[in-house]
């Protein structure tokens, strides 16, 4: 194990890692034992500011799953993620930042999924992220605009690129109470809101050449110091948009003790956003699929009986597989049942 | 019955045990300088691979500033949001106890990971590898000396190149104390889209890989040099066991003879007396690699400190020896011997079997013999002559080497006989000319171990020659080149405004050392800016010039390059140069530069000031009546309150100088003994084996009224003469040998040529050596004679035989 890799993987591991530390006396406390701020059902979201980095924070992602279509039909999944992560809380100069980022961009068709990474370090401008005007960019990679509801999003590694417009039709949707979004029992929480509803256009550069696709496109924006539980061993998330304009954002905490913990938001065609409560939102695995030697459920049902939603959801590619340097399947799902529609399913902690 | 063939066979050791040790001793000799020497290279180069892989970079091209500026930061995230992947290096030295490291500090989270085999995980946290505090990662030797608590902590790593310490970058800039970035290494797979250099930092030039092959091509000449070495020695080595085996398949002719009566067929014999072969060279092989290991390991850590000074390539200290290299030593002490009994071998594969059982002297050499040996190296003349005229490079520098030298052991008997046919024609009386008549006779059986006397002796005079001259070259240059008394090293561009006009307040000039790393005629070159001072005009070692030349420089209108670029490019005194950013100027002269392996130009002062602003400054040579340079060096520290390590004299640098010197060749005196030593040894072989068989000749002689006393003093007299003979003949092939260490091998592998001095003080030496070394051997067989029962002599007439 080389010294970077070392520091790389321990980097990304902060992200996502099950930690002890983190779950302790979270409530009512501005900061954790290493002075990291932590999320407080208080706090109200104010944008743009809070499309912005908050460093105080140990974790953050910009994350945007894309479904498209190119003109025969074809069916096609993007992603573009830009993670920070703090070391210590706050700033510094240049080279002493304690900022780090990092990037995923991946294409997925039904035959293929591409994928590349990006390190950054924070301080010197390779990453970073503005909110007005709206700009976020690790090395090439960038999405900006005048505001977060138009922007252009581009990346590439060596096998593929894409460049795509973005043009939100509907406004920001708050998940959880204001978005403040609980993920256990223990009170585990984050600061999570959306942008469910981008109309999106552009080109694919594919090993076989370029396509013009369009589609519809999600951003994620999630904040916060305190991930998982130390019961949580990953999670199962959706995004999904239905045919009749409506779309669902909904999780799976999984739990080495019992049923995992649901959480789910029903978006009306008209972009308003309902929280539901927990447990409502059920899911159950329908088939599993071979990925890097272990099994990963690649079809679910899914039903959320208030909105009579019963639906199986398929991965359009059951390969989607993030070999990062942590790793984790994401890509795009077709919709069936009660509901018809597109969207995309990310998977994590499947050892 | 091949069962007890081998028995009779193998009982000739148990009955001569002498000659068993004899074979033994020769092939582990042989064997033990050949790996011992092997096992030098493979560690080198084992270090050298090290030291690449840490860097992590190996094999990838890099981005540089032009003029050797350092980079932006700014330009390093430009291109990277450019779609560039490119990943930042800054380098450094840090001192600690006992020498140096070369600090590394690269961008943790974008660097190629080096291929280390330390386990960090779970050690460091990223937080500390990269934030305030910071870590230095070092191999386990280094780490406990690079420790101090002016640095960040030393992290032990297995792996990292010994002589080099890793960190962030950010680390590494706080450590050296300058914001700086001094390449951009190019990472494989770069995305889709990119768009060209010039667009994103047209300042940036694209750099083809610098592959460790750098370190490996400068130190090739060295190990090239430790190879041939090895290489003399087992071929000096072979001649012993080819002695030793000839020897005992001589004195089995009757046991042979038997064997073949009683019905063992010729194939079976030869088989078994391979398999016996096979056996003794496993045996002396296994011997020959514990030597070679021991060798090795004494011999490394000059080694170490010859590369580290002439180079500043580190190798570690310690040895591994490694698989390949056992089973390489074993297969070449086995095919070793395999070549030196191949003669016997086909002489009892074609042993009639009735033959008589009459020991002859083996290797009767007729007129036809020596004609072959003459026409063979007459060839050999001509092959050298032609690699000399016709040949380049390093390899044909050591081929045409190996060439004069076997012509000139093929040519030794000639010689001999030459010389002893002339003794016998001015000898007078019945016992003096059977004397030389019967070291004619002797001739054949000596010759071998005379020529690789020869060999020994000629290396040993080509060598000293060789280093002798450069010593005597090396010590005039550096009083020349290091004129100045003291040299001072400011911290930075404040201490040096203040340090400047104290100095000169206090001493007779101050000369700044002003100079920039740049490419001139296509590879690294270091730009230096001298002041119009005596100083220079005086001491400066030029090989070369035209008239007025300092004043030439002092004006911008000539350059002066070292004897390494002019060689490289043709370059003569009055031919244009093309420096960088297109200034085109004239080579005014030619100096000499030992020890550099770089090209190196020196401009006037304001030229280097006017051209290459970004030139690094700081140091400064102060010239000062000796007797005051150590008053002025402690005032520096007390009064001016600059560190001791700021400030070398005259004399530590020479002394430092010189030291490393010696050590160059410390390596190059300790295989030259051994050579020697080997050779004495064959000399005694020889000589041994010969006792036996000419009784038959001596006997005669004794039985005419000599006594064993007069014979035993005549067959010493005889081995001193042939020494004596062999080493008139050595001294002209040595200073052969000289000529071409100095004059070609020197200038392909370093870029240089020396003046040869000769220095018959040290002929003498090693003539008295010579002479010592056949006494000694010759000693015990004489004496073996003066002993002998006059019965064994009787029996020559009684027997048959």
């Amino acid at each position: 194990m080389s010294v970077d890799h070392t520091i790389r993987a321990a980097v990304a591991l902060a992200l996502f890692a099950a930690n002890a530390a983190f779950g302790q006396g979270y409530a009512g406390l501005a900061s954790d034992a290493e002075g990291f701020a932590l999320p407080h059902p208080d706090y109200r979201l104010e944008f743009p500011a809070d499309h912005g980095p908050h460093p105080d924070f140990r974790i953050e992602w910009w994350y945007v799953t894309a479904n498209l279509e190119g003109p025969d039909g074809t069916n096609y999944g993007i992603q573009w993620t830009l993670f920070r992560t703090a070391l210590r809380p706050g700033e510094a100069e240049a080279w002493a930042s304690p900022q780090i980022w990092f990037g995923h961009a991946a294409v997925t068709t039904p035959e293929t999924h591409l994928f590349s990474e990006r390190f950054a370090r924070g301080g010197i401008g390779q990453a970073g992220v503005e909110a007005a005007p709206f700009d976020a960019w690790i090395d090439e990679w960038r999405m900006w605009g005048p505001t977060i509801s138009d922007v252009t999003l581009t990346a590439a590694g060596d096998d593929f690129a894409y460049r795509l417009e973005l043009q939100a039709e509907g406004p920001l949707v708050l998940h959880g109470d204001d978005g403040y979004s609980v993920k256990s029992d223990e009170g585990q929480a984050s600061h999570y809101y959306s942008q469910p509803s981008y109309l999106a256009r552009g080109t694919l550069t594919l090993p076989e050449g370029e396509v013009q696709v369009e589609g519809r496109a999600w951003l994620d924006r999630e904040w916060s110091s305190q991930p998982l539980s130390d019961r949580q061993t990953g999670w199962d998330w959706f995004s999904l948009h239905f045919e009749n304009g409506a779309a669902m954002m909904g999780y799976f905490m999984r739990q080495t003790d019992g049923a995992p913990y649901a959480v789910a938001t029903w978006i009306a065609p008209d972009g308003t956003g309902t929280p539901l409560p927990e447990g409502v939102l059920e899911a159950e695995p329908l088939e599993t699929a071979t990925v890097e030697d272990r099994e990963i459920p690649v079809a679910w049902r899914l039903r959320l009986p208030p909105r009579d939603l019963d639906v199986e959801v398929r991965a359009l590619n059951p390969q989607s597989w993030m070999g990062t340097t942590f790793s984790y399947w994401e890509g795009p799902v077709t919709v069936m049942g009660s509901h018809e529609g597109r969207g995309y399913l990310e998977m994590t902690g499947y050892e | 019955m091949k069962a007890a063939g081998l028995t009779a066979i193998l009982s000739h050791w148990r009955r001569h045990p002498v000659q068993l040790a004899t074979l033994i001793l020769g092939l582990s000799l042989a064997t033990a300088l050949w790996s011992g020497v092997q096992a030098i290279n493979a560690e080198a180069r084992a270090s050298y691979d090290a030291a690449a892989r840490a860097i992590g970079g190996d094999g990838l091209p890099s981005l540089h500033q032009a003029r050797g500026a350092a980079i932006p930061l700014d330009t390093y995230v430009a291109l990277r949001r450019a779609g560039w992947l490119v990943t930042p290096v800054v380098e450094g030295t840090l001192r600690m106890t006992g020498g140096e490291v070369r600090l590394l500090g690269v961008d943790l989270l974008t660097a190629p990971p080096p291929a280390l085999e330390g386990d960090l995980a779970g050690d460091v946290e990223p937080i500390d590898a990269l934030g305030e505090s910071g870590r230095l990662f070092a191999a386990p030797e280094i780490a406990a000396r690079l420790a101090s608590p002016d640095l960040p902590p030393v992290v032990a790593v297995e792996g990292v190149a010994p002589g080099l310490a890793l960190a962030d970058i950010g680390v590494a800039q706080r450590v050296l104390g300058e914001a700086r970035i001094d390449r951009l290494l190019v990472l494989p797979d770069q995305p889709l889209g990119r768009p060209p250099l010039s667009e994103i930092a047209p300042d940036l030039e694209e750099r083809a890989p610098d592959r460790q092959g750098g370190v490996a091509r400068l130190t090739d000449s060295f190990h090239l040099n430790l190879t041939a070495f090895g290489l003399l020695s087992f071929v000096v080595g072979l001649f012993i066991v080819n002695g030793a085996v000839g020897l005992a398949f001589e004195q089995r002719r009757p046991t042979f003879r038997t064997l073949r009566a009683l019905g063992l067929t010729a194939r079976s014999l030869v088989t078994l007396l391979a398999v016996e072969l096979l056996i003794l060279s496993l045996a002396a092989g296994a011997i020959g690699m514990g030597l070679g290991g021991l060798i090795a390991a004494a011999l490394l850590p000059d080694v170490a400190a010859t590369l580290r000074g002439l180079y500043g390539a580190t190798i570690e200290g310690s040895l591994t020896l490694r698989p390949a290299w056992w089973a390489a030593g074993i297969a070449i002490a086995v095919l070793g011997t395999a070549v030196a009994a191949s003669g016997a071998l086909w002489k009892v594969a074609r042993l009639p079997a009735l033959a008589p059982a009459q020991p002859r002297a083996w290797a009767l050499a007729s007129a036809r013999t020596r004609r072959l040996q003459g026409a063979a190296a007459a060839l050999l003349a001509l092959a050298a002559v032609v690699l000399a005229v016709a040949g380049s490079g390093l390899v044909a520098g050591f081929l045409m080497l190996g060439a004069l030298l076997l012509a000139a052991a093929l040519l030794l008997p000639l010689w001999l006989a030459a010389c002893l046919a002339g003794g016998q024609r001015l000898a007078r009386g019945a016992l003096a000319e059977w004397f030389w008549a019967d070291t004619r006779q002797q001739l054949p059986g000596l010759s071998l171990a005379l020529m690789s006397l020869l060999l020994a002796l000629a290396a040993n005079i080509g060598v000293g020659t060789m280093v002798d001259s450069f010593r005597l070259t090396f010590t005039g240059w550096l009083d020349q080149r290091l004129a100045s008394e003291l040299y001072v090293t400011a911290r930075d561009d404040d201490e040096a405004a203040r340090l400047v006009p104290w100095l000169e307040a206090r001493a007779d000039a101050v000369l700044p050392i002003a100079r920039t790393d740049q490419r001139v005629a296509g590879a690294p070159a270091e730009i230096y800016g001298v002041a119009d001072h005596p100083t220079y005009r005086d001491n400066w070692p030029l090989l070369a010039a035209e008239p007025e030349v300092w004043d030439a420089v002092a004006a911008g209108n000539a350059v002066l390059v070292n004897e390494q670029l002019a060689r490289r490019e043709g370059l003569r005194p009055g031919d244009p140069l093309d420096l960088p950013d297109g200034w085109r100027t004239r080579v005014g002269g030619i100096y000499s530069d030992y020890g550099n392996p770089a090209a190196q130009v020196l401009i006037g002062l304001d030229e280097l000031y006017d051209r290459f602003p970004d030139y690094r400054r700081g140091d400064y040579g102060v010239r000062i009546a000796p007797e005051r340079a150590e008053a002025l060096r402690t005032a520096l520290v007390d009064d001016f309150s600059l560190s001791p390590d700021q400030i070398v004299d005259q004399a530590a640098l020479k002394r430092l100088s010189l030291d490393i010197f010696e050590r160059t060749f410390a390596v190059t005196a300790a295989l030259n003994v051994l050579t020697l030593t080997v050779a004495g040894f064959a000399i005694l072989t020889s000589l041994l084996t010969l006792a036996t068989l000419r009784l038959p000749q001596l006997a005669p002689v004794w039985a005419l009224g000599l006594t064993r006393r007069h014979l035993a003093a005549l067959e010493l007299t005889r081995a001193l003469v042939l020494a004596a003979l062999t080493f008139s003949a050595a001294v002209p092939v040595g200073l052969m040998l000289a000529w071409v260490l100095l004059s070609v091998i020197n200038v392909e592998a370093f870029g240089w040529s020396l003046p040869m001095h000769v220095f018959p003080a040290d002929w003498a030496r090693l003539a008295l050596l010579s002479l010592l070394a056949a006494g000694v051997a010759g000693l015990w067989p004489a004496r073996r004679l003066a002993t002998r029962p006059p019965a064994d002599l009787v029996k020559v007439f009684a027997h048959e035989r």
